[in-house]
């Protein structure tokens, strides 16, 4: 899968050397379509997003309607309107990546390594991990809804143990959104560090052993850092999507207003009242602050062959 | 003693409480596909085959179930055929700005959907195009784009170069070595990445709800109806159970083809 | 045991008391006692899959045999876990930590231990290897020599007991090889550790060990110093395995005190009685090729000299310092003579008729019975054992994998 593939990175990019500047005209050829689609529907859209948060509402205009102009108080007024949900967003995307990485990573470990030796327990295990992928994402969000709603046995037992009070729901809670990404993105934390956990050489781990390293350091000083490509691009893979999220976030799933993310309010502000202007700069923002965190995070761990 | 205990029974207990977690609203959906709802499929009323028999009786699911698949046919094939030509090019070549064009197919991947979605949103707004089927397929294709490269370039880069080198020197032309060798070695990574993109285009909700327009997806059916009937459930179902016989054949066979040849990994 | 605090003072004698180790559905070790005195430079040698890798890894920890006992300087480690033994292995793939450098490689079970200056005695210990320069380059930018030398550096430097090696120069081209043999050698004695040395390479074992063990099928099947086993091979498959042998089998037809006759397709073959496991019955005996002489006439028969012929050369084939001659003596089969190259081209040619002569001394008769006919060269394929090995190797697979 190419999740796969994202969390080989360096490891497999190695092997065959590109042919250097050798019919330079056919590279190009092959580029062109490709990086034109790019530049026609990702980078142009990206700029427009940039336009349009600097738009502004003529005296007297209706719904949606704006002109060009430089008003970088958008920004501005996004930020005092919005930073609760911005805040919420990072919050929420790192509690989220943070417990599907801990959910996750023994799961990738047994599938990778302990499993090595049975493979149709670890072709199984591996079926399991991805079937959420083959189920309509709306459709299983809902069924937790459902499994967590005030009727579910889940409810009941909770309250019943007296662990959750009588007048507290699970549903529209930040812990339920939470608990929502989690679920959601769990594959994307599982499959990279999968496929280099699945690299490890056991030998490694022997050679550790050898030289008086405990089970656990050995874990600590080899395990874990040889599978640290896998770490990185899971967490990226579960951090990017959840940031930007909000169908876990909203009302009709597992949210609240109370739990509303920056998607929710791009979404209400672009498709519903129509100020694209704030939306644009909600986007802009998402993505620039996005963008910092990766760019900062791969670089502190040191695996920038992962691009 | 003889072994580190934790690894013998703990781990295995651990990871069959995870695939239960992972596993159980999966289940649930399927269940519910057999519900006897009459107005609300969240509460039981016993099993039904009816949903299944009937499906497409509730309205528009079957057109949005059409729409989907026909989009991710499309936004599939355009998204396959250009990242194709993109990992060849950033796995066989090097050139200027290789690693700009690396970055720039990166980029995608590391926007959130939303932000696509809007963004693309804006361009059409922009450029006064309507929203519908074909800003629909645009942006999937686009999305996908990146996932294509990602997995072919894979591909391409654990082909070894003496297999192109060993057909030129049989005397192949240029394009009979890319047809005749690169093109059959690169085919699973093409078709995985195909499949893939095709699942990514099928269940997309985010950035399709900003370019859909009037045009209604499967996703956009869900969304639409608060608490889906169970027509919705069937599809899904199946779609599920159709993909997971998938795997595991493609699973088995490996295996066999494994053990015929007596590789044991 | 030696998981903390300070070094090994020197080598410690290594026990294995009655091991058994069974695989499932196989057994891999069939008894074996073994001690291995401290100081020395030990090797087991043997085929792939004659268990002594299997060996190897018991002593090492990371295999718990079926039953049986592991003395490391007289104390029991059998159910000590690897990381508390005082005992370092070179693996056979080296094993180097891809994301350390090679001196954090090296001081790794160094700070494991908590021994004062982890970063100076890995710098000695890449000295020791003449690698020091290199410290701070990755494993991957090293050579396979290199790679070869980090790997003993980072094992001797944490002075153990006893320091396993697990075939590490089979990946070496051979002059390499030869040299890091040489190395490897000096090391041993400058440190002054137990060296246990697993490699299926006869000549490796030769030329480095102080004691040979040769390995097969789970058991040992010789003991002793190179020099022994070479000369005195006791049994078919060592002197097989141990370089090359001419074999003859036949019944003892005489015995004279000092030498026993063995009647070879009608002609009698004295061979020492001291060098014969056997003396009466039917027997083999054998002779190195390189104890046979060529003659283009036939000798004139003197006492304490065995001849067969006339036989036809068959094949001569030139390999520098010597060329080997294939003989084919009617009713005894192929004989192969290695005759040092003294004059400039082949002494005879192929087709011209010969007689091959030794002295008695250099004869030896063998504790078991070779194969008959025309496969005395032919290396142990019986059905079983073939079985045995491959499914080793499986195994072994399986566990690297």
């Amino acid at each position: 899968m190419a999740f796969a593939a994202f969390g080989g990175g360096g490891a497999g990019a190695a092997v065959a050397e590109p042919v250097a500047l050798k019919r330079s005209w056919v590279a190009i050829g092959l580029l062109a379509p490709g990086l034109a689609y790019l530049a026609l529907f990702f980078l142009a859209p990206l700029v427009s997003l940039v336009l349009t948060s600097l738009q502004i509402a003529p005296e007297g205009a209706g719904k949606g309607e704006y002109v060009q102009a430089f008003n970088w108080g958008n920004y501005a007024e996004a930020i005092a309107s919005y930073w609760p949900h911005i805040l919420r967003s990072f919050g929420y995307a790192l509690i989220a990546t943070l417990a599907a990485l801990v959910i996750g990573y023994p799961i990738a470990y047994f599938i990778g390594v302990t499993a090595r030796r049975w493979p149709m327990i670890q072709a199984l295990a591996l079926t399991l991990v991805i079937a959420p992928f083959f189920i309509s994402f709306l459709l299983r969000t809902l069924a937790w809804k459902q499994l967590l709603g005030e009727n579910s046995w889940i409810a009941q037992t909770l309250h019943g143990l007296g662990w959750l009070p009588s007048d507290q729901t699970i549903v529209g809670t930040p812990f339920s959104v939470i608990f929502g990404l989690t679920y959601n993105f769990l594959p994307f934390m599982v499959l990279p560090i999968y496929t280099s956990l699945e690299r490890l050489d056991r030998r490694y781990l022997e050679a550790g052993s050898d030289l008086y390293a405990s089970p656990a350091t050995t874990f600590r000083k080899v395990t874990l850092p040889l599978s640290m490509a896998g770490v990185v691009s899971g967490t990226l893979l579960t951090f990017i999507p959840a940031a930007g999220d909000y169908i876990n976030a909203s009302q009709i799933y597992l949210g609240s207003p109370q739990t509303a993310m920056v998607g929710n309010v791009i979404d209400r502000t672009f498709l519903e009242s129509q100020q694209y202007p704030i939306a644009a700069a909600l986007s802009v923002l998402l993505m620039g602050i996005v963008l910092v965190i990766v760019a900062i995070y791969v670089r502190r761990s040191g695996t920038e062959e992962l691009l | 003693m003889r072994r580190l205990s934790l690894g013998k029974w703990l781990l295995p207990l651990y990871v069959a409480l995870a695939v239960v977690f992972l596993v159980t609203p999966i289940v649930q959906v399927i269940i519910y596909s057999f519900n006897d709802s009459r107005r609300n499929n969240t509460i039981w009323g016993g099993w039904t085959l009816d949903k299944w028999l009937n499906v497409c009786d509730q309205q528009g699911v079957c057109e949005a179930f059409g729409t989907s698949v026909a989009v991710g046919v499309v936004a599939t094939l355009i998204a396959t055929v250009l990242g194709t030509l993109l990992a060849i090019a950033l796995g066989r070549y090097r050139f200027r700005g290789r690693g700009s064009t690396s970055l720039l197919l990166f980029l995608p991947m590391a926007t959130p959907e939303v932000v696509l979605g809007a963004g693309l949103a804006a361009q059409f707004l922009a450029v006064g195009m309507p929203k519908g089927f074909w800003t629909i397929v645009i942006v999937h294709a686009l999305f996908c784009l990146s996932f294509v490269v990602v997995t072919v370039k894979a591909r391409v880069a654990s082909l070894d170069p003496a297999l192109e080198e060993a057909g030129r020197d049989l005397y192949g032309s240029g394009p009979q070595v890319f047809f005749r060798v690169t093109l059959p070695l690169l085919t699973p990574g093409i078709v995985a990445a195909a499949l893939l993109s095709f699942a990514l285009s099928f269940d997309d909700f985010i950035i399709t709800k900003f370019n859909a327009g009037q045009v209604t997806t499967f996703p956009l059916w869900i969304y639409t109806k608060k608490t889906p009937p169970a027509e919705a459930n069937v599809i899904a179902s199946a779609i599920f159970v159709l993909a997971i016989v998938a795997v595991v054949v493609v699973q088995v066979a490996a295996a066999a083809r494994r053990k015929r040849l007596g590789i044991t990994r | 045991m030696a998981a903390a605090g300070a070094f090994a003072e020197a080598g410690a004698d290594l026990e294995l008391v009655g091991i058994h180790k069974r695989f499932p559905g196989f057994t891999a070790i069939e008894s074996l006692d073994l001690t291995i005195p401290a100081g020395s430079f030990f090797a087991l040698l043997g085929p792939s899959g004659c268990g002594k890798t299997t060996t190897l890894r018991l002593v090492a920890g990371l295999e718990q045999p079926t039953s049986g006992r592991i003395l490391i300087g007289g104390k029991d480690v059998t159910d000590v876990k690897p990381f508390r033994r005082p005992v370092n292995t070179v693996f056979q793939s080296y094993a180097l930590f891809p994301h350390m450098t090679v001196l954090e490689n090296v001081a790794f079970g160094l700070r494991r231990r908590r021994i004062a200056d982890p970063s100076g005695k890995a710098h000695e210990a890449l000295q020791l290897v003449e690698l020091d320069h290199l410290a701070q380059r990755k494993p991957q930018q090293l050579s396979g020599g290199q790679q070869q030398r980090v790997a003993l550096a980072r094992a001797i430097v944490n002075r153990p007991a006893l320091l396993l090696l697990d075939e590490p120069l089979g990946a070496l081209d051979l002059k390499l090889r030869r040299q890091m043999q040489l190395e490897l050698k000096t090391i041993q004695q400058e440190v002054g550790l137990t060296f246990l040395h697993v490699t299926h390479d006869q000549e490796e074992a030769m030329t480095m060990a102080d004691t040979v063990a040769v390995m097969n099928k789970g058991e040992i099947e010789q003991m002793g110093s190179p020099e022994e086993l070479y000369e005195l091979p006791r049994t078919v498959f060592v002197a097989n395995f141990l370089g090359q042998s001419n074999l003859f089998t036949g019944e003892v037809r005489g015995d004279s005190g000092e030498v026993v006759v063995v009647d070879v397709a009608g002609v009698g073959v004295a061979v020492p009685k001291a060098r014969a496991q056997r003396h009466r019955g039917r027997v083999t005996i054998g002779i190195r090729p390189e104890k046979l002489l060529l003659h283009p006439a036939a000798p004139e028969p003197a006492a304490g000299v065995n001849v067969l012929g006339p036989g036809r050369v068959v094949d001569v084939s030139f390999s520098g310092v010597s060329t080997q001659y294939t003989v084919a003596i009617p009713g005894i089969g192929d004989v192969i003579v290695f005759a040092q190259n003294m004059v400039f081209g082949p002494v005879v040619n192929a087709g011209a008729e010969v007689w091959v002569s030794w002295g008695v001394e250099h004869g030896f008769g063998l504790a078991d019975e070779g194969p008959e006919g025309d496969e005395r060269f032919a290396d142990d394929t019986s059905t079983g054992s073939l079985a045995r090995q491959t499914r080793e190797e499986l195994l072994e697979e399986l566990g690297e994998a």
